[in-house]
Parts: structure tokens; sequence; C-alpha cells
């Protein structure tokens, strides 16, 4: 027997029918992604890349094909299941972060866990542990108002891998950020993976797509290059670039 | 995330916008106080009125002239003008009836002005019997009432309520005066005792004539309009209903079969009726006030539905991260119960203050008030106040449950 892979799409379509004019986004894309891998799903706006992330990301529905997480045939599932596959075994990270404005930091990175069975001492543990970990160990109570662009993404990651997810998809990252922040982001999320998670990137930019091992190139719904990056870009630690 | 946690937060939530959160509960503290005070006052003012008519002696029979349904008022209290009811009709029952009637008085009565030399007051002028102060519990406070011999005879002396006294003579003493009543020449022989207001009647605004004269001098009429009897014991009030019935059956040459031409009411019965429409009277104001509730309970759909638009991307995320549509109707569905509760419970404290300040005002004018803020009635508004917040707070909360989290992530 194959060891399963995390992911595995055949043939996934979508389409979505409003007043009956069908607008097909996605044609037919078949891939497996590994526990462990760094993928970069890349296109320019339009591309689909979007709305793949979103049923990867078991906020959308599929038309046709299969998509199964684990070996697990992800169709079948009702909308509770849905948000429980969403609340156990993803993170998601924004482009826009989508913080709760009026909570602290801390507030914010639990968030996710109070839809779960975790206590109220477990969820405030595990958000300080990671806060510490993307080094926001003098912000936790801070608003997300009294945070920088940076700090608030790494906020967010913080709480996308708040309940031990499979897999962390992260739609553009960096796109509202100076490229120094960005960087820093990159680099936790380039460490994360070191550590052994899964990582799904979403960008329209090649160069942010290369901080990746594999891009999956996508244009007008279809797959259309998927391969190993090459000359990878290496995050530093300060936001430099370091080959 | 557990129950006394959802409500911790709902309750930081509406905290943060004080006064939006303020305005939104006063539709319904504004509708629960309402409620309890018109609970309470109905209550007390429902108290006052039966505390009255039971002063007036649980042991009383009255007859009217006029057939009536049993539940319903006789014609002659409605002010129609019935003349069956006779002085020898009182006296036959006296004499015949059954012995457990111990007195009897009657009355007629109109309205005229009273002179004495040049000042007059309006007032009402009672004819009635010797035995009014035994029936009615009356004393007289100096001189005499009138005798039987007087009664019968047209005499032409009056005795005075307190008040017509005080302010026609102040505080002179008027036993053996002289005066005018419809330009009849009257001769003041007592002043009665104050007793104040029983029955809706001031008791000491008028003046007393034998019902001769009132009959033959003052109306020109020969029948009376109220029979009133007074019972040994309360127990043989329902014999001597039976026995005045007879007796007046008899004189009046009623066939079997047909109806009554007269009422036979015992102040058991009156009592009933009395506390029937009181009651009536007081759930017609609590519905009235609750429309308040249903006002408030509209302003606060109105808001939960214009905080669930402006919180669409928290909604978007808060599934994005795991939520299932359940967690996002409670939550919601718990804030605006959190609203309405606590805006209910500031009704039921208001609403008791007010009842207590009114029953404070209404004890130092001197009435009976009894201050009546039952258990229940606060329960009720609770429980109103919860039932509210979950009834308009539904609609809200389902439809911030329905959203589509891409959408709702993507809305601005």
């Amino acid at each position: 027997m194959s060891i399963t892979k995390l992911i595995q799409v055949e043939n996934l379509t979508k389409q979505y029918e409003n007043e009956e004019v069908v607008t097909k986004i996605l044609h037919g894309l078949t891939f497996d992604i590994e526990k462990g891998e760094f993928v970069s799903i890349m296109g320019p706006s339009g591309s689909g890349k979007s709305t793949l992330m979103h049923i990867l990301g078991f906020l959308d529905k599929l038309s046709t094909g299969v998509f199964s997480f684990e070996g697990r045939d992800v169709s079948q599932l009702n909308d509770d299941e849905l948000a429980d596959m969403r609340s156990k075994k993803i993170g998601f990270v924004f482009q826009a972060f989508n913080l709760l404005n009026r909570a602290s930091a801390l507030e914010n990175v639990m968030l996710p866990m109070l839809y779960t069975d975790a206590t109220k001492k477990e969820r405030t543990n595990r958000a300080k542990e990671l806060l510490t970990q993307v080094g926001l160990e003098h912000r936790m109570e801070h608003s997300p108002s009294q945070l920088s662009g940076g700090e608030k993404q790494r906020v967010a990651i913080a709480r996308a891998l708040v309940n031990n997810p499979q897999v962390i998809f992260a739609d553009e990252p960096t796109g509202n950020l100076d490229s120094k922040s960005g960087l820093q982001v990159m680099k936790i999320l380039q460490d994360l993976n070191e550590e052994g998670n899964t990582i799904i990137l979403v960008t329209h930019e090649k160069y942010t797509a290369e901080h990746a091992k594999r891009i999956l190139k996508i244009r007008d719904g279809l797959i259309v290059d998927d391969s190993l990056v090459t000359q990878r870009q290496l995050a530093g630690l300060n936001g430099e670039l370091t080959k | 995330m557990d129950f006394l946690e959802s409500i911790h937060n709902s309750w930081k939530i509406i905290n943060r916008s004080k006064a939006r959160s303020f305005l939104t509960m006063l539709g319904i503290t504004i509708g629960v106080m309402a409620v309890i005070i018109v609970m309470s006052v109905g209550a007390g003012a429902q108290s006052l009125i039966l505390n009255q008519v039971k002063s007036m002696g649980s042991n009383l029979i009255g007859v009217l002239p006029g057939a009536s349904e049993d539940d319903g008022p006789p014609a002659s209290a409605l002010g129609v003008v019935v003349t069956t009811l006779t002085y020898d009709d009182g006296k036959e029952i006296l004499d015949k009836g059954c012995d457990c009637i111990e007195s009897l008085t009657m009355y007629v009565s109109g309205n005229d002005s009273i002179t004495r030399d040049d000042t007059s007051v309006n007032t009402t002028f009672t004819g009635t019997t010797a035995s009014y102060i035994d029936v009615e519990d009356a004393a007289v406070e100096f001189g005499r009432f009138f005798s039987e011999e007087e009664e019968k005879g047209v005499a032409h002396v009056v005795v005075l309520g307190n008040e017509v006294k005080e302010s026609l003579f102040g505080d002179q003493n008027p036993i053996g005066l002289r005066l005018r009543i419809k330009k009849i020449n009257f001769t003041i022989i007592g002043v009665m005792e104050k007793r104040g207001v029983s029955g809706f009647q001031n008791q000491d605004d008028q003046v007393f004539v034998p019902i001769s004269t009132a009959q033959k001098l003052l109306l020109g009429i020969d029948y009376v309009s109220l029979i009133r009897a007074k019972v040994d014991t309360a127990e043989h009030v329902e014999q001597a209903m039976d026995s005045v019935e007879n007796i007046l059956r008899d004189r009046h040459d009623i066939a079997t079969g047909e109806a009554d031409d007269f009422s036979v009411r015992s102040m058991a019965q009156g009592l009933e009726a009395l506390s029937m429409i009181t009651n009536a009277l007081k759930f017609f104001l609590v519905a009235v006030s609750s429309i308040a509730l249903v006002v408030g309970g509209f302003g606060i759909m109105n808001i939960m539905l214009a905080t669930v638009q402006e919180r669409t991307r928290e909604i978007g995320l808060r599934k994005a991260v795991g939520a299932k549509s359940s967690h996002i109707t409670m939550q919601f569905l718990i804030e605006s119960v959190v609203i309405t509760f606590l805006g209910g419970g500031i009704g039921i404290l208001l609403g008791i203050f007010i009842s207590i300040v009114v029953a404070q005002v209404a004890q130092a004018m001197g009435y009976e008030w009894d201050l009546v803020i039952t258990i229940s009635s606060i329960l009720l508004g609770c429980g109103v106040s919860i039932g509210i917040g979950l009834l308009f707070g539904i609609s809200p909360a389902r439809r911030a449950s329905k959203l589509n989290a891409i959408e709702a992530l993507r809305y601005e």
C-alpha cells in the first residue's frame, strides 16, 4: 500500500452558475501535494488560483473531479464537517490580515481555538507560545491598530498555527507589506516548512513564489507548469536575502 | 468555549459601543417597566376599590327595580328609571321575610341646591328611612337621626352630611337652624359623622331627609330606587335573597316562568362582578403596555441586523478558522439576549421603584393602598425580556450564520 498523499486532486473543475450563465473557473486540474512540501500556486489574477485555494481550504466546493485530503473524499463532507476540517486541518494567512481590531494580539491568536474543546488555559498558553515563536512576545496585549503590517501578519501566522494544522494556506501574505517585513514573513514561513509544516502559498509574483520549493503555475483555469524551484529565494532573519 | 464565556464575550462586545447598546436596551427597559408598573399599580388600585366595597359589609343585600341577567348590571344601575319597587314592598320584606333579615332601609335621591340664608351648595339629598343608621353602620356626630314617625309623616327635618355642614355652617352648631331645599323649609336635627369615600360616592357630601318627604315634596314620585337589607350573618345571605324574591314575586303578581321585574344582589356578587371588571381593566392595561415591548423587540432586531452587516468580515473570518453555522447563530443570539435581559433587568428595577413611589404617595394621601409586587410579575418581566431577545434575535443570527465565508471575507 502506498503512503497516502496529503492532498490529491484529480481532474478538478469548478464552475459558477448565475441566472443560467455558467462561468467556468477551473477546467480540470490534477496534482498531488505531499506532507512537508512548500508549494506556490502562482498565476495572474483571474487565473483561478484563489478559487483553487478556497476549494483546497474547505471554504468552497468543487463542481466535478476528486479532491481527497489525507485519503478522505472531501466532496462527501457536509457544512459542519467542512467547518471541522477548517478548524483542525488547516490554517489561513490572508493578504489583508483579517485580524479582529477590537481584540488583542493574544485574543486574535486564540480565536480558532474557541471552536475546539481547548480550555481557556490551554488556549492562552498555546497562543503565548506561538506569539513568542513569531517574535511578538512583547506585543501580546496590543491591539492590531498598534501593530505594524509585518507584526500583524506575524500575529496572523501564529493564529494559523494555533490548532496544529496539517497545511498552512498563505494567500498573498506579503501583498500588503513593505519588502523588508515581507521577507521576514517569508522567513517565518520557510522556517515553519523546515520544521516539517506543509505550506501552500498563493501569489501572482514570481519572486515571492520562488521562496517555495515547488511552483504550480495556473493560467485560465489550467495548470501550465508544475516544477521544482531551482533558484530558490531564501529570506534572512532580518529581511535580507541570503542565497 | 462554554456558555458563560460566550456571555462574557457578548458583554465585552456590548460594552464597546455603550451608547448604542443603551439606546437599544431602552425600548425593552421602558416596555418591561411599563408592564411591571401597570401590574403593580393595577393590583393596588384593584385592592383599593375592593377594600372600599368590602368595608360596606359582606352581609348586605340590595334590591333594585328592573330585571337583570345574573352577571350584568340591572337596568336601574345604568340610569334607566324603573318604578316597580315601592315603600310597601320594603315594609313587607321586613315583616314577612326571613327572620335573618335584621333591618332594612330604602333610598330615593336627587340633586339640588341647598340654601341657608344667601349661601347655597349643590348636593345630593337622600330620602331614606330611620333604619339607615343601623343598616349602613353609620352614626350621627351630634343631634339625632330622624325617627320612624318622621320617616312616615312627611316631616320637614334634615340630617347633614359632615361636608355639607362644614361648607354651610363652618364651626357653628347648626342644630335647630333652618335651610331650604327646593324652596321648602327644613329644620336641621343632626349632623353625620365623617365617613369618607365609600363605594364611589362621597358619603359626607349629601343630606338625609325622611323618605316620604323626599318622595312627595321634593321628587313627586311614589317608588323607591333601592332597598338595602342587613342579614344577621353572611351564611344567611342566600336564604334572605330567596325570601325577598318570593315576597316580591308574590306582591308583583309574577306568574311562574316569567322573569322578575326586580333584581336581588348580594355584596358577594357585587364584589365578584367588580373584580371581574377590574381584572379585565388590568389585563387590558398590561396588553397596551406590552406594545412597548414589541416596539422594543423590533428595535433590537434592527440593531442586530445592522451589527451583522457591520461585522460581515468578522463572521467570514470566524467561519474560515473553523466556526460552524451553529457557533455563529449562538454568538449573535446570546448577544441579543444579553442586551434584552439587561434592558429587562433595569426595567424591572425601575418598575419596582416607581410602584413603591406610587404606593407611598397614595398612602400619604390617605388611601388604603397595598403595594403589590408579585414574584410572578418579576419572573414574567425576566421571561419576556429573554423571550424577546430570542424571538427578535433569531432572524439576524440566522442571517449571520448563513453568510458565505468567502464573500464575507471580501466584504468591504
